[in-house]
């Protein structure tokens, strides 16, 4: 009721305001070029911090006639300037206010504009192009599109340090993918921008440093360039230390740190360099204390993430460093309950970076955790891990999902949490549930936990086999992406390890013998590995064999056989040649073995191969089925040996390999008894 | 000595020096507001403040634990303190010797307390072996704690243990701390003297915070407990594995950005007028009239003062500076009488410098021997005038001086003539000083009292006694003082005159200054011996001082520093050389214009001088009651 009675009202008023906007938009069309500047200008002060009035000049359509004035060489330098300004305090209003800009082609008009001599319009023009393009709503390729304008930037990189600082930024924030780094580094932008970095100008600086961060990321090739570039005869490494300094403003010596940690990543600077170890990294840590702002401490702990992932060293020492591990606790405190009660703008503020805070925690923590159990017990003994995991699995941000998923997949490798914590806070429930419907990158996590929670060892199997994860997983063998098939069959793999006979008949029968021989058929040499793993754990223990090989053995044989024949590397035929191995030790099974001539010839071959490995799982399966004890043991020896088997034996006695030789002796042994 | 002996020093002895060295130049630039004098800084382990079963070695940096006694005896021992404290399981458990029990442990403290005025302290332990079982403590505790212990157990003790890694708090039980610690690595402690708090560092890697609120006054300490446990420490005397330095320019930008962003709010205009005024009276104070009038305009605020008087400050400020002392004291005179009759030590150390610079050549007593400057001659025309009217107005200063009724210029020495060559340069002209007319000069030392009271008065003058400085004091004493009274009477001269004279014969002094040749007096003979004759009426002068106000070592010194130049043949490059630098003439000119301001009833210092004298002495003040933020709130670093 009350809305509607104020309408009226509400609408009088913003009549008023769109008229007093119109006279300043008509004053654009006065035929006197002196008195449109006048009215350009008198536009500029009434824009500025006004974003109603802002929208409405865009509405009132200001921005053709401002870009078709900017554009008229007859309009003179200082009109042409002053409508630059404009458009550029137009472009500072709302998202909506930037996309009206970028549809009426001011990029292309401004670009233009970079053309003139005068510099001073060439300024404005450039403040309001690095306005347009820090906005999110701006599609970057626009920069791209006319091939001449990087290197024309480039080339007004000498004019001021505005210019500078505008092109900088401009840059950093077009330069997404790796094409955009590469069409950047070709137009010199190193060479152009290193000296930047010692500018008088602060901001200069800043913004040169920001450039210098976005080139390198994930970038080798400029990484490289950039550990060799020499700056007032500094290395540029030096000069991000300097940068990297305590008492340099937090901005400057995180970005340094960025800059460093990409260096890093890339291969372009060794883990273990000082400049890493007792600068980088110390300062990222301070990132993460508590008296930095949210955005910075979110900022640390992922560029720290990224720069201990694949380094235990480096994990060690962070793991140490200014109490880490407890420092990230505090990152799952947002809102705190404090900031509810003091103001609301706290609490807004906090809430919009709980998100952010957490998944930066749990990556963090994924790091440090990756490879070492000291570090994971240390985390998990952290105050409440367990249960903020727990928490995070099911948070409605899929980045937080992502990254607790990632965290505890790398606690998981821990043989000790997962009979323990893991155990006592049933992950696996929240797991599985994330694992029914989510996106393929938690998805690939997600399973990838899952295969170490379904080892032999850890008390999760159970209740994880009892929630239904087979059909999941046998689901998973049939995705599209690799990486999940892997996952997928992998868990598998763990499942039969060592299981009772009712599991193995249930992921036979659940997976089917078709998908089963499409996945040994996999293009991807990984899931073809895990698919023989699987089939190896199936063909365990002499009962499940003789069952398995009864029910499936002539496919199984067929499968072996073309796995045997096919082009594979090493491991595989090693891993193909411990199935035959095993299938050999069941008492039906063998028949199975000893009626293909085929398969007995490539054991043969396979006893002189070069390689030991598949000698001795080629002898191996020899050995059992001439093995003494067995029912039909000497028609098997004489067949055997019928064969020329006892020859090769023989020879392999004398063979270097002091296991090879055991295993061959072992086998003849049988002949002699 | 050093020199002498350093040929036959080790080679050990030589790295040791070297060290010494590299240790005293890393403190001092570490911990620049550490004043040594009254807060000497640790150097190394104390061997008077250690349990003794702690051996020190190597300039008591290295530290091993000896334990006490050896084999059987040790264990009795042991069983015999263990039984006294009534604790029998030990008994039992201990007889594998050493350091199964806490009564095995041992501490040491270093020379000294960390003074507060570091700010951020630090030093580190390298870990030389662990020994049998690596339970050794690095940290901090107060004076009078139990040494039998390990650092942390006690109260007012603190520590970072190697075996566990715990910090212990002035408590038995430790906290999980940081990582565990062995043979060859290297442990830092750090004190933060400005929120009271510790951190540990391992190997260069910041461990973060272990102890909050410490007490102050606090020795690092280490503490060992099993054989074979060796230990060095590094205060200094190499660089630190962890970038100290580093963590003190975050401090220092701290607490420099407090200072900085001191919210002043509403007090805005107040300030403002503060800052002005501060502003300004500096410029008054120094004279730069022409600038302290602009920024008034610009400010629109007042200046105090009266244009003509900082005029003439400024007037005479620039002849001090000029080295043109002598016309700076007759101006002075003339332009506030009675104030050197005042101040018999300011007249005296102007007259010193006077002589100073008659050695130098620039003082227009000696100038106008050597250089033709009419105009400053013109405008001086004698200098001498103004000497009776202070010898007559102003016999005496102060009560004390009254029973010497004389001024009496006791150049005593007049008396023994011997004549050593002491300053062969002397000498040889001594004998024409006398005839010199100028010599009337500087009168005003000798009082009215005439000559006769200086022969009389006795000359108990042996410091000064240069013979060559004798003087016959019958002939300088009266024809100047008729002159120059007449002259008091006729010439009171024009200010604005004056100063115009001034700026030009200003200009021409220091032009000249600097291309004469560095001769003695410019290297005239006229001029050296009026040179001469000034000194033995300055030593007169001292005489004089001496009776009536007692014996003075500053002027004594002065005076004899002022002589020596004379000793050397090239005063220039002399041992008491430096007096001849311009730069001297400053600190004169600073305590003449004091008192000048003072004698007209304005501050001797300007009040900046006084806000940054007491910014200044605060930080010291902070020193002593053990704020440590003192440290990073240097004076200088806000002075450009």
């Amino acid at each position: 009721m009350a809305c509607l009675l104020e309408a009226p009202l509400r609408i009088s008023v913003l009549s008023e305001v769109t008229a007093s906007s119109r006279h300043y938009v008509d004053r654009l069309f006065d035929p006197d070029p002196q008195k449109v500047l006048l009215g350009v200008i008198d536009m500029k002060n009434a824009v500025i911090g006004n974003n109603k009035q802002k929208a409405n000049l865009i509405v009132l359509g200001a921005v053709p006639r401002l870009l078709y004035l900017l554009q008229q060489d007859s309009s003179g330098a200082e009109l042409r300037t002053e409508c630059a300004v404009v458009l550029g305090s137009l472009a500072m209003g709302t998202e909506n206010n930037v996309k009206s800009l970028v549809d009426c082609h001011i990029i292309p008009a401004l670009l233009q504009g970079l053309l003139s001599q005068d510099l001073k319009f060439i300024e404005a023009c450039l403040r309001c192009l690095r306005t347009v393009f820090i906005s999110t709503v701006t599609p970057v390729q626009l920069l791209y599109t006319d091939a001449a304008v990087i290197p024309h930037l480039m080339s007004l990189l000498s004019r001021s340090r505005r210019t500078q600082e505008y092109i900088c930024q401009i840059f950093s924030h077009c330069c997404k993918t790796p094409d955009h780094q590469t069409i950047l580094y070709n137009h010199g932008a190193i060479q152009n921008i290193a000296h930047l970095l010692i500018s008088f100008s602060y901001k200069v600086q800043m913004q040169a440093l920001k450039c210098f961060s976005v080139l390198a990321y994930e970038n080798p090739q400029v990484s490289m360039t950039l550990v060799n570039v020499l700056v007032d005869g500094e290395l540029l490494s030096q000069v991000f230390v300097r940068m990297m300094q305590r008492d340099k403003p937090i901005e400057m010596q995180l970005t340094a740190a960025k800059c460093l940690t990409y260096m890093c990543r890339a291969g372009a600077i060794r883990t273990d360099d000082n400049c890493i170890v007792l600068k980088t990294l110390p300062c990222l840590v301070r990132m993460c204390s508590k008296e930095r702002l949210l955005e910075e401490r979110v900022d640390g702990a992922e560029t720290l993430a990224y720069l201990i992932e694949p380094d235990v060293e480096l994990q060690r020492i962070a793991s140490i460093t200014d109490h880490l591990i407890a420092m990230l606790a505090d990152y799952f405190k947002y809102p705190s309950s404090v900031s509810a009660i003091t103001d609301i703008k706290r609490l807004d503020h906090d809430l919009k970076h709980a998100h952010e805070l957490r998944q930066a925690a749990f990556k963090l923590y994924a790091s440090l955790g990756a490879n070492d159990e000291d570090i994971r017990k240390k985390i998990i003994e952290t105050e409440n891990m367990m249960d903020r995991i727990v928490s995070g699995l099911s948070e409605s941000s899929i980045k937080v999902r992502l990254a607790a998923v990632r965290c505890l997949h790398s606690l998981s490798r821990s043989v000790q949490q997962l009979r323990t914590s893991f155990q006592d806070h049933a992950v696996w429930k929240p797991l599985m549930k994330l694992l029914q419907n989510a996106p393929e990158e938690v998805l690939v996590m997600a399973s990838s936990t899952l295969c170490n929670l379904l080892l032999e060892f850890s008390p999760s199997k159970e209740p994880i086999l009892e929630s239904g994860a087979i059909d999941l997983l046998c689901s998973l063998t049939q995705s599209e992406s690799p990486a999940l098939r892997v996952n997928g069959i992998w868990a598998l793999m763990n499942m039969a390890f060592q299981a009772e006979q009712k599991i193995k008949m249930d992921i036979l029968r659940a997976l089917s013998t078709e998908q089963l021989f499409r996945l040994l058929s996999d293009p991807d040499v990984n899931v073809l590995m895990k698919t023989l793993g699987l089939l190896r754990n199936l063909l365990s223990t002499r009962p499940h064999i003789n069952q398995i090989m009864s029910s499936h053995g002539k496919q199984i044989m067929q499968a072996v056989t073309l796995i045997l024949e096919g082009e594979h590397n090493i491991e595989v035929k090693e891993q193909t040649l411990c199935i035959l191995a095993n299938i050999a030790d069941g008492t039906t099974a063998k028949d199975l073995i000893m009626i293909n001539d085929d398969i007995l010839q490539k054991i043969k071959y396979y006893m002189g191969h070069s390689n030991v490995k598949l000698q001795l799982a080629a002898t191996f399966c020899i050995s059992n089925l001439i093995w003494n004890e067995e029912d039909g043991s000497q028609e098997r020896q004489d067949r055997l040996r019928e064969m020329g088997f006892v020859d090769i034996l023989h020879k392999l006695t004398q063979s270097a390999d002091p296991s090879l030789c055991d295993r061959a002796k072992t086998a003849m042994q049988q002949y002699l008894a | 000595m050093a020199e002498l002996g350093a040929g036959s020093l080790h080679g050990g002895e030589l790295a040791f020096n070297y060290q010494e060295r590299e240790l005293n130049e890393r403190l001092k630039r570490l911990y620049p507001a550490v004043n040594e004098e009254e807060t000497p800084l640790p150097r190394s382990w104390s061997p008077k403040d250690k349990y003794s079963y702690i051996g020190l070695s190597q300039n008591n940096l290295r530290v091993h634990y000896k334990g006490h006694g050896a084999g059987l005896c040790r264990l009795a021992s042991k069983v015999i303190r263990v039984a006294s404290k009534v604790i029998m399981c030990f008994v039992f458990s201990d007889h594998a010797g050493h350091g199964k029990n806490h009564k095995d442990a041992a501490s040491v403290r270093a020379t000294h307390p960390i003074p507060a005025a570091c700010g951020i302290y630090y030093f580190e332990v390298k870990i030389v072996s662990k020994g049998r079982d690596g339970y050794m403590g690095i940290g901090l505790s107060a004076q009078g704690v139990n040494m039998n212990r390990l650092p942390g157990w006690d109260k007012h003790s603190y520590g970072y243990h190697g075996d566990d890694g715990h910090s212990f708090c002035s408590s038995g039980t430790g906290q999980p701390y940081g990582p565990t610690f062995t043979t060859g690595d290297v442990i830092g402690c750090c004190v933060n003297l400005i929120n009271n708090t510790c951190f540990y560092t391992k190997n260069g890697h910041s461990l973060g915070i272990a102890f909050t609120d410490l007490p102050p006054n606090l020795y690092p300490t280490v503490g060992l407990q099993t054989p074979g446990e060796i230990v060095d420490a590094n205060f200094g005397q190499q660089p630190f594995v962890f970038d100290i330095e580093d963590y003190m320019s975050e401090w220092r930008a701290k607490i420099q950005g407090i200072i900085e962003r001191f919210p002043i709010a509403e007090r805005l205009g107040e300030w403002q007028s503060v800052l002005q005024n501060m502003v300004s009276s500096y410029l008054v104070h120094h004279g730069y009239c022409a600038t302290a009038t602009s920024f008034a305009r610009a400010t629109e605020t007042t200046i105090q003062e009266e244009q003509t008087s900082i005029k003439n400050r400024q007037r005479i400020q620039k002849l001090v500076l000029a080295g043109r002392v002598g016309e700076a004291i007759e101006a002075t005179q003339q332009l506030y009488p009675g104030l050197l009759e005042h101040n018999p030590n300011l007249l005296f150390m102007l007259k010193c410098r006077q002589f100073v610079e008659m050695v130098n050549g620039t003082d227009s007593e000696v100038r106008c021997f050597t250089t033709r400057s009419p105009k400053s001659q013109d405008s001086y025309p004698g200098s001498p005038s103004m000497s009776p009217r202070h010898g007559a107005s102003n016999p005496h200063l102060h009560g004390t001086g009254a029973d010497s009724p004389t001024c009496s210029n006791g150049v005593s020495s007049g008396k023994n003539k011997q004549s050593h060559n002491k300053f062969p340069g002397l000498s040889s002209s001594s004998s024409s000083s006398s005839s010199s007319p100028s010599s009337a000069n500087y009168s005003e030392s000798n009082s009215t009292d005439s000559t006769k009271s200086q022969q009389h008065s006795s000359t108990s003058n042996q410091e000064t006694s240069d013979s060559e400085m004798e003087i016959e004091a019958e002939h300088y004493s009266n024809g100047v003082l008729e002159n120059s009274s007449t002259r008091i009477m006729n010439g009171t001269y024009k200010h604005e005159e004056i100063l115009q004279a001034d700026d030009s014969s200003l200009g021409n002094g220091l032009a000249e200054e600097g291309c004469t040749p560095r001769l003695l007096c410019g290297g005239n003979q006229a001029a050296t011996e009026r040179m001469i004759q000034f000194g033995r009426e300055l030593q007169g002068l001292n005489e004089q001082l001496c009776r009536e106000y007692g014996k003075n070592a500053t002027h004594k010194q002065m005076l004899q520093d002022a002589f020596s130049l004379l000793a050397y043949s090239d005063p220039w490059n002399c041992p008491v050389g430096q007096q001849l630098d311009p730069m001297q003439r400053e600190s004169v000119c600073a305590t003449l214009n004091s008192a000048i301001l003072e004698s007209q009833n304005l501050p001797k210092q300007p009040p900046l001088m006084l806000a940054l004298g007491q910014a200044t002495e605060c930080l010291q003040l902070m020193a002593r009651v053990r704020s440590g933020s003192c440290s990073f709130a240097r004076v200088d670093s806000f002075l450009h």
